[in-house]
């Protein structure tokens, strides 16, 4: 049943573009003598009168975005298992508090007594993450994970500088998320890749080989975007810590063991937390994210400022502090999408955080146990809160992963990612999450192998798919070649 | 079970035995034993009430422009911010998806980001913008590395006006080192300008580019047309970065003087102050440099019958294809906030945005004339200098001091600039929009006057 897109909505600025209504929503009116531009502005750089775009009434203005809405598919409308993404219920209580004037008013440049209680929500996070991973500090500073994997590297860059070394080298193992190489690349490093071993976690002894004195890191993502976690984690950390080197955990598969293990056993030195995915904030159709990063201790004195510190007269922001990498982005972080996470843990509770894991974890291994046979897993190691399969069973017919994707569409679900892990060729890595009940995880494998059995059956329909979306198949290798990034008026 | 828990405990022990286990443990096998722990130790679950009540209470302890008069600007400002913002930012289809990698089911969030690209463009008078970056600060450190790579890496040199807002500025500096990049500030003459022939004897053919922000941090409006023929002159880029997006609806932004980047902040633009983020970073350039442009790009094209169709492009620039070649390793953007600013900038409406801007104008302009001609003993600190809804301001004591007698008297004067500024640190900078009423600049008046 198509129930989306009963109209086509045009582009704003096709809507009525020669109309004139001086204004869409009403302004507030001054009361006050207006000031002419031109009597306080220098000529050459005033604007040219004529409007920039049509005005519209509210009505119209609601409706053409109600409208798009209806074009997308969300977490609100099924399963979304986009494998690593962690596409999980944006709890609607985190969206009540973010809502409240008294925090989302707040400006960062009011003195530290006018904001209390901003600071002791910072101070609150903070300590619930240095608990959730068992590392001594943490900034909540950066924008999002691959923010705050770049605020990791730097720290580390700096105190290897401090050791009055030049580390030069990053290694990434081939299975990582691509912003780990391009964060070493953008961080001043060289980033090489380290091959998975047979079970698809790192090979020890691949690492012991590349493992030089000019290594300055090595990024891990735990467990890995495979779906396994590392089993010889603090192995590695020890091997890298004895040869001068730090440990970068990315994470951003942290959701998969909350309350279950601890980063900082584990041997990290640092290590990202994307809000957005294990913590339940939105993802906004694409951000805003939010990546707070926790250190060992060897990094502490790193810290990006400014970040927040208990006095005895109550919190302060700290601004400056002589060893810290500086600051990364403007103000001391995405305060909001900060409020919605400490929301989130507190109605989860400890116990709840750690029933979060497990349930994802347990759902993962259901889809993987149901799809075993109809999809080709390359790696038979156990894994944690998602699994990746491939295509290579459909390929056989002329089918390819995207096809799969494409024909999902129409069975109503988002498809799992297969932009990597890049050691699996056409992946489909799927993520389920904690949210869904056991119906639409049910829902969401028949669907599956329904398509597994059409790719055999009747190919043509899952590589003409999707069929039912409000657009068709979307010829995006045009977009690129004929490039059109804004719309221009037809004179 | 937790009812943001999908599973309950008879599916949890039925899933188990599917899967041949008695116990959720069995699946954590994997995990070394000296790396877990039997459970967290954080308070249990609390409900809605008890939350909505703990919140309530620690925003209580928040004195902020949502209760008091507030002058607070530099970089962050108080606007309207229509109901119906909100009422289309809280449509589950918008927030709760993702990033549109798969476009056929993504139209609406797509559609969206093609219109704010094109409403960016009109606005700066540039060719091409992305999809949003972080914030202003941020997308100053990508138009410095962006220029770097237009210039092929042979010119490192990156020369900023002594105007451009201080965190940003430190910002750059963060990331100037491991990025190779050489920062050089240009300072400041006494009108709060840019000096420009420390500008002419500072280029040279190392330079690789030159930011300029307009208007500035003081809140002075630049000479962009002088900036972009100097930076020409020597073969550098032009960058025009800008804080305060709603002055582009009056002042001419740099894609006028022939700039190669106009980038910055555009949380004025329907976005929360919410104590610095999430805010909203912008980027736009000429079409002839879209390959070196970072971050996400929305495309037009057709679908398979024909039909247009929006989809997400030029990907081969970003980290998932090209990784340690990528222009930027930014991922996860601001997608939300450019959700708001469009809805925003539409409502507002073309002909509405320019009498906002000019509302502005009036209401700042007033509060100045009214400093000078009350004899408060406060004076502008740059009275010859143009300027837009934003000004500095030096009095009988210091811009700290003052903004805490004022804020005794429930009002928030403005934001000190004693923090960054060694030429001016008795300023207060003080931000006037449509959110001050007559009766807020009285109060601002009356609380100068009473200091002098």
């Amino acid at each position: 049943m198509k129930r989306r897109a009963l109209r086509d909505e045009p582009l704003f600025f096709e809507r009525n573009p020669k109309r004139r209504r001086r204004q869409g929503i009403l302004l507030p009116t001054f009361d006050g003598p207006s000031t002419p531009p031109a009597s306080v502005l220098p000529a050459e750089a005033l604007m040219d009168e004529q409007p920039l775009w049509p005005d519209i009434c509210e009505m119209d203005l609601v409706t053409h975005f109600h409208r798009l809405s209806q074009l997308n598919y969300a977490v609100d409308e099924g399963l979304y298992p986009l494998g690593s993404c962690t596409m999980k219920y944006n709890p609607r209580i985190n969206e009540a508090v973010a809502g409240l004037s008294a925090f989302n008013a707040a400006h960062p440049l009011q003195p530290d007594h006018q904001v209390q209680g901003v600071l002791e929500v910072m101070w609150e996070l903070e300590e619930t993450l240095k608990t959730i991973t068992g590392m001594p500090g943490v900034t909540l500073q950066p924008a999002a994970g691959a923010h705050g994997e770049l605020a990791g590297i730097l720290m580390i860059r700096k105190a290897l500088k401090a050791r009055g070394e030049n580390r030069e080298i990053i290694l990434v193992p081939d299975s990582a998320h691509g912003t780990n190489p391009a964060t070493a690349a953008f961080a001043g490093f060289r980033s090489v890749e380290i091959a998975s071993g047979p079970d698809g976690t790192v090979d020890l002894d691949a690492l012991d080989a590349a493992m030089d004195s000019n290594v300055a890191a090595v990024m891990l993502t735990v467990p890995n975007t495979l779906g396994v976690f590392e089993h010889r984690i603090v192995e590695i950390a020890d091997l890298v810590h004895s040869r001068g080197g730090f440990v970068y955990m990315d994470g951003a598969n942290l959701n998969a063991f909350v309350g279950r293990a601890l980063p900082g056993l584990m041997g990290a030195d640092a290590m990202h937390i994307n809000l957005h995915k294990t913590f339940s904030t939105p993802h906004g159709g694409g951000g805003p994210g939010s990546g707070p990063v926790t250190v060992s201790e060897a990094l502490l004195p790193y810290l990006p400022v400014p970040r927040v510190v208990k006095t005895d007269d109550g919190f302060a922001m700290l601004w400056s502090d002589e060893h810290s990498i500086g600051s990364l982005r403007g103000f001391s972080g995405s305060f909001l999408i900060l409020l919605r996470a400490l929301v989130y843990m507190r109605g989860m509770g400890g116990d709840g955080l750690r029933e979060m894991s497990e349930t994802g974890v347990l759902l993962a291994n259901i889809i993987r146990k149901r799809l075993e046979g109809a999809y080709h897993l390359q790696y038979d190691t156990p894994t944690m809160h998602e699994v990746v399969f491939d295509d290579s069973e459909q390929v056989k017919h002329g089918v390819h992963n995207t096809d799969i994707a494409k024909r999902l569409l129409d069975y109503g679900f988002h498809p799992p990612t297969m932009s990597f892990p890049l050691v699996v060729h056409g992946a489909l890595m799927i993520e389920p999450t904690e949210s869904f009940g056991p119906q639409e995880i049910d829902a969401f494998c028949e669907a599956m192998l329904a398509i597994a059995k059409e790719a055999e059956e009747t190919p043509e329909l899952v590589t003409s798919a999707p069929h039912e979306t409000p657009v068709k198949r979307i010829d995006e290798v045009r977009a690129a070649r004929n490039l059109k990034v804004r719309f221009i008026e037809e004179s | 079970m937790h009812p943001w828990i999908g599973a309950g405990p008879e599916d949890r022990q039925d899933l188990l035995h599917e899967l041949g286990f008695e116990t959720i443990d069995q699946l954590f096998e994997r995990l070394p034993e000296g790396v877990c722990i039997d459970r967290l130790e954080l308070p249990p679950a609390q409900d809605e009430t008890a939350l909505r009540r703990q919140f309530f209470d620690l925003g209580l302890n928040n004195t902020t422009a949502a209760r008091k008069p507030s002058f607070l600007g530099a970089g962050v400002y108080s606007h309207i911010r229509p109901a119906a913002v909100d009422a289309v930012l809280s449509r589950a289809e918008f927030f709760t998806s993702y990033t549109p990698y798969q476009p056929e089911i993504s139209q609406g969030t797509l559609q969206a980001l093609f219109e704010f690209q094109t409403l960016m463009t009109r606005l700066t008078g540039m060719e091409v913008s992305n999809a949003s970056l972080y914030d202003g600060a941020t997308a100053l450190v990508e138009a410095a590395l962006f220029a770097f790579r237009v210039m092929r890496m042979k010119r490192k040199r990156v020369v900023v006006a002594e105007t451009v807002h201080p965190i940003y500025r430190s910002v750059l500096d963060t990331y100037a080192d491991p990025t190779g990049l050489e920062i050089i500030t240009v300072p400041a003459g006494p009108d709060g300008r840019l000096d420009s022939e420390a500008l002419e004897s500072t280029i040279t053919d190392d330079t690789c580019c030159v930011a300029v922000q307009s208007p500035n941090f003081l809140g002075v409006v630049e000479d962009l047309g002088a900036v972009s023929q100097a930076a020409h002159g020597v073969g550098a880029l032009a960058v025009h970065v800008v804080t305060e997006a709603l002055s582009m609806a009056l002042i001419k932004a740099g894609g006028h003087f022939d700039f190669d980047v106009v980038c910055g902040e555009a949380q004025s633009f329907g976005v929360a102050p919410g104590y610095g983020g999430p805010h909203l970073g912008f980027f736009t350039c000429k079409e002839k440099t879209i390959r070196q442009m970072p971050g996400r790009l929305c495309g037009e094209t057709v679908d398979s019958e024909g039909n247009r169709a929006f989809c997400l492009t030029l990907s081969t620039r970003e980290q998932h294809i090209r990784r340690a070649k990528a222009t930027s390793n930014i991922c996860t953007n601001q997608g939300l906030m450019a959700l708001a600013a469009t809805v925003w900038l539409e409502g507002i409406g073309g002909a509405g945005l320019r009498r906002l801007a000019e509302d502005n104008l009036s209401r700042a302009h007033e509060l100045a004339r009214r400093l000078a001609d009350e004899d408060t003993g406060w004076r502008l600190a740059f009275p010859d200098s143009p300027f837009f809804n934003e000004f500095l301001i030096q009095g009988p004591v210091g811009g700290a001091e003052i903004a805490r007698k004022a804020a005794e008297a429930g009002i928030l004067a403005g934001v000190p600039v004693a923090r960054w500024s060694t030429k001016w640190p008795d300023g207060l900078l003080v931000a006037v929009t449509e959110n001050n009423s007559k009766a807020d600049l009285d109060a601002l008046v009356n609380a100068l006057r009473k200091t002098s």
